[in-house]
C-alpha cells in the first residue's frame, strides 16, 4: 500500500500546525465562529448534539495494522473506547473535546493519517472498492488512481470553497462495490480495445434529499489526462454550481438543470483549454504510486478447507469473497453483531483486527462502505483460525449482505441534523430477523436506514430503505423499496404513508413475506420487486 | 458612480509586485467591455472572467471581489485570467481573511485589499504555510514553481 515520502509527511505536519494556529486564533477571538467553522470542518471537526465529532480520513478505505492500532489508541485516549466506521470508509469519534483536536491530528500524522477535507465544501476523501487489489474480477487495482486524486485534491487552491461538498469514488471492476454512480463524480478504470488504461467518468450522482444516478459523461479519459479532466469537471462546477440555496448546490443539480449533454460540452471545452495549460502531474508520478500497490508475496496453497463445522461453513460462505489468487480469499470482519450498533468497533476490537491483519493478511485492512472491515488477503488454509478469533471477539457474525448487515447513520442519538433515531431501529430489526431465523431464507437483502433526508444511511439505495422523519414532533419512518447502489443501480420508491417504530419493523416483515411468497428460483428480494412491481407490496402493507 | 467602485492603493495591505500601483477608477465587467479605455475592472462572483480576455492588453488592474469568503468563484476567475496570460495586478478585495491567503496567492492574486486589515504576523505565517504543493496552478505558470510530483521526478 501507499507509503508517505518526506513530502507527504511534511504536508500533513504543516496542516497540523496550520490547524493549531487556527484554533489559537479562534480562542484569541481573532476568528469568529462563522469564520472558524469551515476551517474546523475541513479538518474533520463537526459539532454534534452532545459533543464534537472528529472524522478521520481512511483514503480509499485502505489501512495497515499500525494505523488501526493508532485509531484504537485515539478511541481510548480521547474518546470513550470506541469508534464508528462510516459509509465513506472513514472513522468517526463521537465524544471529542475541541482542545484535544490538534493533538489528535498530531497523533494521526505519526502514522501517515489525517482528517483533511473529511468535511466542508471541498473535495472529500476518495472512496473505492473495498476489495481493490484483491478481487478476482477487477481490471486493475483502482487505488493508485485514487491516490493520485487524493494528492491532487488535498489543499487544492481553486476548489476549497466549492458550492457544496464533493465526493469521488474510483472502481475498476464491472461489479460496483462502492456505489460509484451515486457520487458527485464516479470513475471506473477500464481498458479499451487497444489495451490502454483509461477512465469512464460519471458526473452528478448523489443521494441526499434529491437522489440522482450519475450519467456517463466520458467513456474514456486516458490515464495521463485524468487529473486534467477532473480539474475541468470541478472548474465548471465551481463557477456555475448554484450558491443561492445549499439544498440545490450539489453538482447533481447543475448537471440536471443544464442537462448532461450541456454540462459535458462545458467540461470538454474547459478540458481542451486545460490540456494546453498543462496541469497534469508528470507521467512518472502515477507509475511511482502504482509501484507501491504491488501484490504481496502470495504463495500457493490449498484451495479448499474442511467445512464440517456448520458455523464456520456458514461464515466462510457468507463473509468471504473470491480473490485473484486461488489460494486466498478476502474475509469480511463483521461490525454488525445481532442487536449491535452498525459500524461501531471498540478499541480492543480494532486491535484484534490489526493483529489478524499482521498475522494473516500481509498487514492490510480495508473499511467497507457497508460499515464492516475486510482482511483482503487471507490464505484459505488460515480461514478457521481467522474465524475463531473473530467469533471470540464478537466480529464473526455470518451476515454479509443479509438483512442483518444494515447500514445506519448515527441518527438522533448523535447527529444534530437527524429527525429520528436510526441505531435502535437497526438493532431491533437485526434482533427480530435473527430470532425468527428468516435471515438465511431471505438471502441477499440490503436494508439501509437514514435518520433524516440527508440520506447518510443510503436509504435511497436500499433494497429496503427506511427514512426517519419528524411527524408533528414524533419519529416516523417511511419505507421504500427497490434501490440498489451496485452495478444495477436504481433509486428506491416510497411505499406509501409512514409508520411508527414498531409499525415499520412489522412492515419490513410484511414486505419480506410478500417476497418469499412470490419469488422464483434464484431471485433476490430486489429481483422479485423489479419483476412484480410495487403493487403487491402496497396491497400487503396498506390493503 | 460606477468608476468609484474600486479600492485605492492605500487600501491594499499586501502587494507582491514591483511596479507602481495604478490609481484608476475601477469599472464593472459590463462597463469594461463597452468602454474602450478602461484600465481597471472589478469582477463580481457571478461574472464570467472570460469575457475580459479580449481586453487584457489594456488592463493594468483587475479586482476580484469576495463579498463573502465562502464563495469560491473568484479563485477560478483568477486562474482563468492568469492562464490567459494576464500579467497585470490581480487584487483580491472584500471578505479576504487570513486562512484564504495562501490559496489565493497560488491562484494568481498578487495584491490583497481586505475589508478589515489583517494581523501582519498571522498573514506572514499564512502566506508561508505551504513549503511545497501538490497541484500545478497559477504559481507553476508565473513563477515556475515545481510541484511535489515535479520534484519527485526531476533530473
Amino acid at each position: 500500500m501507499y507509503q508517505y515520502d518526506s513530502y507527504d509527511q511534511a504536508m500533513v505536519e504543516a496542516r497540523v500546525e496550520e490547524f493549531r494556529d487556527q484554533a489559537r486564533r479562534r480562542l484569541d477571538g481573532k476568528l469568529t465562529e462563522d469564520q472558524f467553522k469551515p476551517l474546523r470542518l475541513m479538518n474533520g471537526l463537526y459539532l454534534q448534539l452532545h459533543a464534537y465529532m472528529l472524522r478521520v480520513a481512511i483514503p480509499y478505505g485502505t489501512l495497515n495494522a499500525r494505523q488501526m492500532e493508532a485509531l484504537a489508541d485515539i478511541a481510548d485516549k480521547y474518546d470513550r473506547g470506541y469508534g464508528h466506521f462510516t459509509t465513506r470508509q472513514n472513522i468517526q469519534y463521537n465524544w471529542i473535546k475541541l482542545e484535544d483536536a490538534a493533538d489528535i491530528l498530531a497523533d494521526l500524522s505519526k502514522v501517515e493519517m489525517h482528517a483533511i477535507q473529511t468535511s466542508g465544501n471541498c473535495i472529500r476523501n476518495i472512496s473505492s472498492d473495498h476489495f481493490a487489489g484483491a478481487a478476482a474480477d477487477e481490471v486493475i487495482d483502482p487505488r493508485p488512481y485514487a491516490e493520485l486524486l487524493r494528492q491532487w485534491s488535498s489543499f487544492h487552491p481553486e476548489f476549497t470553497y466549492l458550492p457544496r461538498k464533493f465526493k469521488f469514488a474510483v472502481i475498476a471492476a464491472e461489479t460496483d462495490r462502492a456505489a460509484m454512480r451515486l457520487h458527485d463524480i464516479g470513475i471506473r478504470i477500464v481498458r479499451n480495445d487497444a489495451g490502454e488504461v483509461g477512465a469512464e467518468v460519471y458526473a452528478g450522482g448523489g443521494m441526499g434529499r434529491t437522489p440522482m444516478i450519475a450519467p456517463l459523461i466520458r467513456d474514456f479519459v486516458p490515464v495521463d489526462q485524468l487529473i486534467t479532466y477532473a480539474e475541468a469537471c470541478l472548474r465548471v462546477y465551481n463557477r456555475y454550481g448554484r450558491r443561492d440555496n445549499k439544498y440545490k448546490a450539489r453538482i447533481k443539480i447543475l448537471v440536471h438543470e443544464l442537462g448532461a449533454a450541456e454540462y459535458t460540452r462545458q467540461v470538454e471545452e474547459e478540458f481542451a483549454h486545460l490540456l494546453s495549460v498543462g496541469v497534469e502531474p508528470p507521467r512518472e508520478e502515477l507509475a511511482r504510486i502504482a509501484a507501491q500497490f504491488g501484490d504481496p508475496a502470495f504463495v500457493d496453497g490449498p484451495k479448499t478447507i474442511d467445512r464440517s463445522d456448520p458455523d464456520f461453513a456458514l461464515w466462510a460462505r457468507r463473509n468471504t469473497h473470491r480473490h485473484k489468487h486461488d489460494a486466498y480469499v478476502s474475509a469480511v470482519i463483521s461490525l454488525k453483531p445481532v442487536g449491535g450498533i452498525p459500524g461501531d468497533a471498540t478499541a480492543d476490537q480494532m486491535r484484534i483486527a490489526a493483529r489478524l491483519a499482521k498475522l494473516y493478511s500481509f498487514d492490510e485492512l480495508r473499511v467497507m462502505h457497508t460499515q464492516n472491515l475486510v482482511l483482503p488477503h487471507v490464505r484459505i488454509a488460515d480461514l478457521p483460525a481467522v474465524w475463531a478469533a473473530l467469533d471470540a471477539a464478537g466480529m464473526g457474525a455470518p451476515n454479509m449482505d443479509t438483512i442483518e448487515d444494515i447500514i445506519a447513520c448515527p441518527g438522533l442519538d448523535y447527529c444534530s441534523l437527524a429527525n429520528a433515531r436510526s441505531i435502535p431501529l437497526a438493532q431491533r430489526i437485526s434482533e427480530r430477523f435473527a430470532a425468527t431465523g428468516r435471515t438465511a431464507e431471505l438471502g441477499e437483502l440490503k436494508l439501509k436506514i437514514s435518520g433524516c433526508i440527508n440520506a447518510c444511511g443510503h436509504h435511497h439505495a436500499g433494497h429496503i430503505g427506511i427514512l426517519g422523519v419528524d411527524k408533528k414532533g414524533t419519529e416516523n419512518y417511511q419505507l421504500s423499496l427497490g434501490g440498489s447502489e451496485a452495478e444495477d443501480v436504481s433509486l428506491a420508491k416510497i411505499t406509501g404513508p409512514g409508520f411508527d417504530e414498531d409499525g415499520v419493523i412489522a412492515a419490513v416483515e410484511t414486505v419480506t413475506g410478500v417476497y418469499l411468497a412470490a419469488r422464483t428460483e434464484g431471485e433476490r428480494f430486489l429481483d422479485t420487486y423489479r419483476r412484480i412491481g410495487m403493487e403487491p407490496f402496497k396491497e400487503a402493507l396498506y390493503g | 458612480m460606477a468608476d468609484n467602485l474600486g479600492t485605492s492603493p492605500d487600501e491594499v495591505q499586501f502587494r507582491f509586485r514591483d511596479d507602481e500601483p495604478v490609481d484608476h477608477g475601477t469599472v464593472t465587467v459590463d462597463a469594461c467591455c463597452d468602454q474602450t479605455n478602461a484600465a481597471a475592472v472589478r469582477i463580481e462572483p457571478g461574472d464570467d472572467a472570460r469575457v475580459l480576455l479580449p481586453f487584457l492588453g489594456r488592463l493594468a488592474l483587475i479586482e476580484v471581489n469576495f463579498p463573502g469568503f465562502g464563495d469560491g468563484r473568484g479563485y477560478s476567475s483568477a486562474r482563468i485570467l492568469r492562464e490567459a496570460g494576464y500579467t497585470g495586478e490581480l487584487r483580491a478585495v472584500g471578505d479576504v481573511l487570513i486562512d484564504q491567503l495562501s490559496h489565493m496567492r497560488r491562484c494568481g492574486f498578487d495584491s490583497f485589499a481586505p475589508d478589515k486589515r489583517l494581523d501582519e504576523d498571522d498573514a506572514a505565517r499564512a502566506f508561508a504555510t505551504w513549503e511545497n504543493v501538490y497541484q500545478r496552478a497559477a504559481d507553476t505558470r508565473m513563477f515556475g514553481r515545481a510541484t511535489i510530483a515535479d520534484k519527485r521526478h526531476e533530473g
